[in-house]
């Protein structure tokens, strides 16, 4: 029982992390409409940037803060100068942003070499929580403290602001919203920013359980993809949903079914894809 | 016989009701223009009658068959072709390209994978005939986007035609036209088969009550007045809606 | 069979110095390159067919073609080393494979269309990873002779494997060169030309669609086959997603949806992959780079681009 409740913990955790990460992208589509595939290179690099400035400061908060803010330039930089151009092309800016991917990962290579690395656990959260008798790891809670304040910002931000609309309707006609004294330039290095942003800080969120190695970022890349697939494209609601989704079957398929445990993330998918191909809460568009 | 016949047709989309219990039907030979203002409804008609979306209620007739749930390359194999407001070609490819894909499509050779498209003999030489009929072969092998927007318009109406369909859907098919070239569709579609029956959407007046037999005044998705020209022009709240417009 | 004349005179010369090659550039290295250019433009090809032609840009096509490499390489293993066997087999295989994948992700166009092929291909290249087992997991399966032809004799290695592969080559090549100047291939144009007219002129665009994506994952898989034989060795990288990125920037880099971009795509890669190893590892910043450069300013590939003065110099290709 104490078993089951510790990987719904773990589940639950790795699904905040993912919906993160799919929120970030899912934003974007859904705003401005623009598919960013770069989206796991970015959590590499944030996980890398955050190994050192841990290794040099030791200070967890720190580099959630200096990662999430770096990959947040480096997004906004290639927003400006590459992906604008694409302007509602998708497949160019899905091949354009895995051709980003590969530069990432070989820089990081160059930079951080081929080894795995670690990032520990921030001091404050190494000891369990008690709940009666059981322990808990603290550093999941936190997780999903982190997961859900973002999701609750996020959903204002969509819902209750004008931001959300007046993204969308730069996105359709920028002309017009220009003449509407919206700031379109700003608007969208604020969307993507805070995109990228969220992707970075994950790289170093995920670290102490995901780990950092090359090769993550495709990882994370395709779990975030399966999790949009399932959740529908550009649906916060069901990016959330997907990621929980996502994060308990693929922990408890690690768990019960080892062997298959890559396999198991795929049924959700395929069974969403003959069902209903634009998945739970997307729309077609 | 009855062409095209439209039953109770309704659909609205996700709240807002495009078309509400629209009824009508069509003889074979016969012209009838739909009118009204924009937002009325029409090219939704179209789209119910071709096939492309679903009801929400009533059924569609082609031929005195309901074909209500057939999906829309199956109604084309009936009879039915439509031109759309906005031209809707195969921009890259040239005219002759452009047409042939229009009669391959109701042609038993259109899966024939093992030789090539010069073996099709007797659409090669119809593709000739409809050129040469419409007086368009120099620009047999010109990319369709390179050529006038009248022409192009032109070219909506023939890979219509070149299905051989015996039921034409025009919508707008006038729409951005000088005078002359107005006229010169207008005398096009006047002088087709006069077996081959025609539901056309017209904005412009001229065009409309020139080339009808029939009318349909469509506002906000409800058929306001039926009939043929003469009756149209002196119903009241037809003038009213126009008039209103302005 | 109508090409025009010029047309035949500059395949003719291709061709001709594809067979002599051998003879004039006694090199071992040499062939061995051109050997694997010619099994990657068969890859490509098939690639082609789907994402040039029709328009639908596939990321999963490598686990197609390592589909085929593994039945190739499986059935050498433990059942018969014959040759014929194997390239039905893995042929097969990699139809089934493609058909299964189709109806999945035809439901979907475009985008959706491509991430659905991204983790398709990569569910495909977890079985590959994971059953250690049957596939030697992530050190693949090394010591994959040669296959017999015909009772004892062997297709060896060397200039014999070239011309062997070279001979395929031209014979997929003449298979899409029938298929995309046919009524099909001009449909299947339209689909990507525009795809909801096409749908109003009377076609059942989803048939066209799924036949064109069985048909490119045959002759994928095929160039699997011919690989695995070649190579004698095969890993789960002969079914990554990088390995179909690449196969997709190859497409695009040499043109899409033109009879010879494939083959000039993989030369230009190829080419460049073994100029920059020569130099230094970063063969993935360089793939990385060659994307973007590629998206943003050569979207229509070599031979496109080249494509229209060729095209008057030598009349019409059909397209």
């Amino acid at each position: 029982m104490n078993m089951l409740i510790i990987h719904t913990l773990n589940g639950i955790s790795f699904g905040m992390l993912l919906f993160l990460l799919a929120s970030g992208l899912t934003l974007i589509f859904g705003l401005m409409s623009i598919i960013n595939l770069s989206h796991g290179g970015y959590y590499l690099l944030g996980a890398y940037i955050g190994v050192t400035v841990i290794m040099h400061t030791g200070n967890f908060l720190l580099a959630m803060l200096v990662s999430g803010i770096s990959i947040a330039i480096i997004g906004v930089l290639m927003e400006r100068f590459f992906l604008r151009e694409l302007h509602l092309q998708p497949l160019p800016q899905v091949l354009l942003t895995i051709g980003f991917t590969f530069v990432f990962a070989d820089i990081a290579l160059m930079i951080w070499g081929g080894e795995a690395r670690f990032i520990e656990k921030p001091s404050f959260l190494m000891n369990p929580v008690f709940i009666g008798k059981i322990g808990f790891p603290s550093y999941r809670f936190f997780v999903i403290l982190v997961g859900a304040t973002i999701a609750g910002l996020l959903w204002l931000f969509q819902e209750r602001t004008r931001v959300g609309g007046m993204v969308r309707a730069a996105v359709n006609d920028e002309e017009i919203a220009r003449g509407l004294g919206i700031n379109v330039p700003l608007l969208f290095i604020l969307v993507f920013g805070l995109g990228a942003f969220l992707a970075g800080l994950c790289g170093v969120l995920g670290g102490p359980f995901i780990g950092v190695y090359p090769g993550v970022d495709f990882e994370i890349l395709l779990l975030t993809l399966i999790v949009i697939i399932v959740g529908g494209v550009g649906s916060l609601k069901g990016a959330l949903v997907g990621s929980l989704l996502i994060g308990l079957i693929d922990n408890f398929g690690k768990v019960f079914f080892p062997e298959l445990a890559r396999f198991t993330i795929y049924a959700p998918m395929v069974i969403i894809l003959a069902l209903k191909p634009s998945g739970l809460f997307g729309s077609r568009s | 016989m009855k062409t095209v016949t439209i039953e109770g047709l309704s659909k609205s989309f996700e709240g807002l009701q495009a078309l509400l219990d629209v009824s009508f039907s069509v003889e074979r030979g016969e012209r009838l223009v739909i009118i009204g203002p924009n937002g009325a409804g029409k090219t939704t008609l179209f789209n119910l009658i071709t096939g492309e979306i679903p009801p929400t209620q009533g059924r569609v007739f082609l031929f005195e068959e309901d074909v209500t749930h057939m999906p829309p390359h199956r109604r084309t194999h009936l009879g039915i072709a439509r031109t759309f407001q906005i031209t809707n070609l195969f921009p890259n490819l040239t005219l002759h390209e452009n047409i042939f894909l229009a009669v391959l499509g109701v042609n038993s050779q259109k899966f024939k994978i093992h030789q090539p498209v010069s073996t099709c003999r007797d659409i090669l030489t119809k593709i000739e005939r409809l050129l040469i009929e419409w007086d368009l072969q120099e620009y047999k092998r010109a990319p369709v986007k390179n050529l006038s927007y009248g022409i192009q318009r032109q070219v909506e109406v023939i890979m219509a035609l070149s299905s051989g369909a015996r039921i034409l859907l025009l919508d707008e098919p006038t729409s951005g036209l000088s005078p002359a070239e107005t006229g010169t569709l207008t005398s096009m579609i006047l002088g087709l088969d006069p077996n081959v029956t025609l539901i056309i959407i017209e904005h412009d007046m001229d065009v409309a009550f020139r080339l009808a037999h029939n009318m349909i005044v469509l506002h906000q998705g409800v058929v306001i007045a039926a009939g043929p020209p003469e009756k149209i022009k002196a119903d009241p709240k037809v003038k009213e809606i126009y008039l209103g417009e302005e | 069979m109508c090409l025009r004349l010029k047309q035949w005179i500059l395949f003719l010369i291709i061709a001709a110095a594809l067979i002599i090659y051998p003879y004039a550039v006694p090199s071992y290295y040499f062939t061995a390159l051109l050997t694997q250019v010619l099994i990657f433009s068969i890859f490509t090809m098939g690639l082609n067919l789907l994402a040039g032609y029709t328009g639908l840009s596939s990321l999963g096509h490598g686990a197609l073609f390592g589909s085929g490499a593994y039945t190739a390489a499986l059935l050498m293993k433990y059942v018969s080393k014959n040759m014929w066997l194997g390239f039905s087999a893995g042929v097969l295989v990699a139809g089934v494979l493609a058909g299964l994948f189709a109806l999945i992700s035809l439901r979907t166009t475009r985008v959706y269309f491509l991430f659905i092929t991204i983790a398709l291909g990569q569910l495909i290249w977890a079985i590959v990873f994971g059953w250690r087992s049957l596939t030697g997991g992530d050190d693949g399966m090394p010591g994959i002779g040669k296959p017999t032809v015909w009772s004892s004799i062997t297709l060896s290695g060397g200039t014999t494997y070239y011309y062997f592969a070279l001979i395929s080559f031209l014979i997929v090549l003449f298979i899409i060169y029938r298929i995309t100047t046919s009524p099909f291939g001009h449909v299947l144009i339209g689909i990507r030309e525009n795809e909801n007219r096409i749908r109003h002129l009377g076609y059942n665009v989803w048939l066209y669609k799924f036949i064109a994506f069985v048909v490119s994952g045959l002759l994928t898989g095929l160039g699997g086959v011919i690989w695995t034989y070649y190579n004698g060795f095969v890993s789960p990288r002969d079914a990554s997603f990088e390995f179909s990125a690449e196969a997709l920037l190859i497409v695009i880099l040499g043109g899409r949806g033109t009879l010879f971009g494939p083959l000039v795509g993989t030369v230009v890669v190829v080419l460049i992959k073994n100029i920059i190893a020569a130099f230094t590892q970063r063969w993935l910043f360089v793939l990385g780079v060659a994307y973007i450069l590629t998206i943003l300013y050569a979207r229509s590939g070599v031979v496109g681009t080249l494509g229209i003065r060729i095209k008057r110099w030598v009349g019409e290709w059909g397209e």
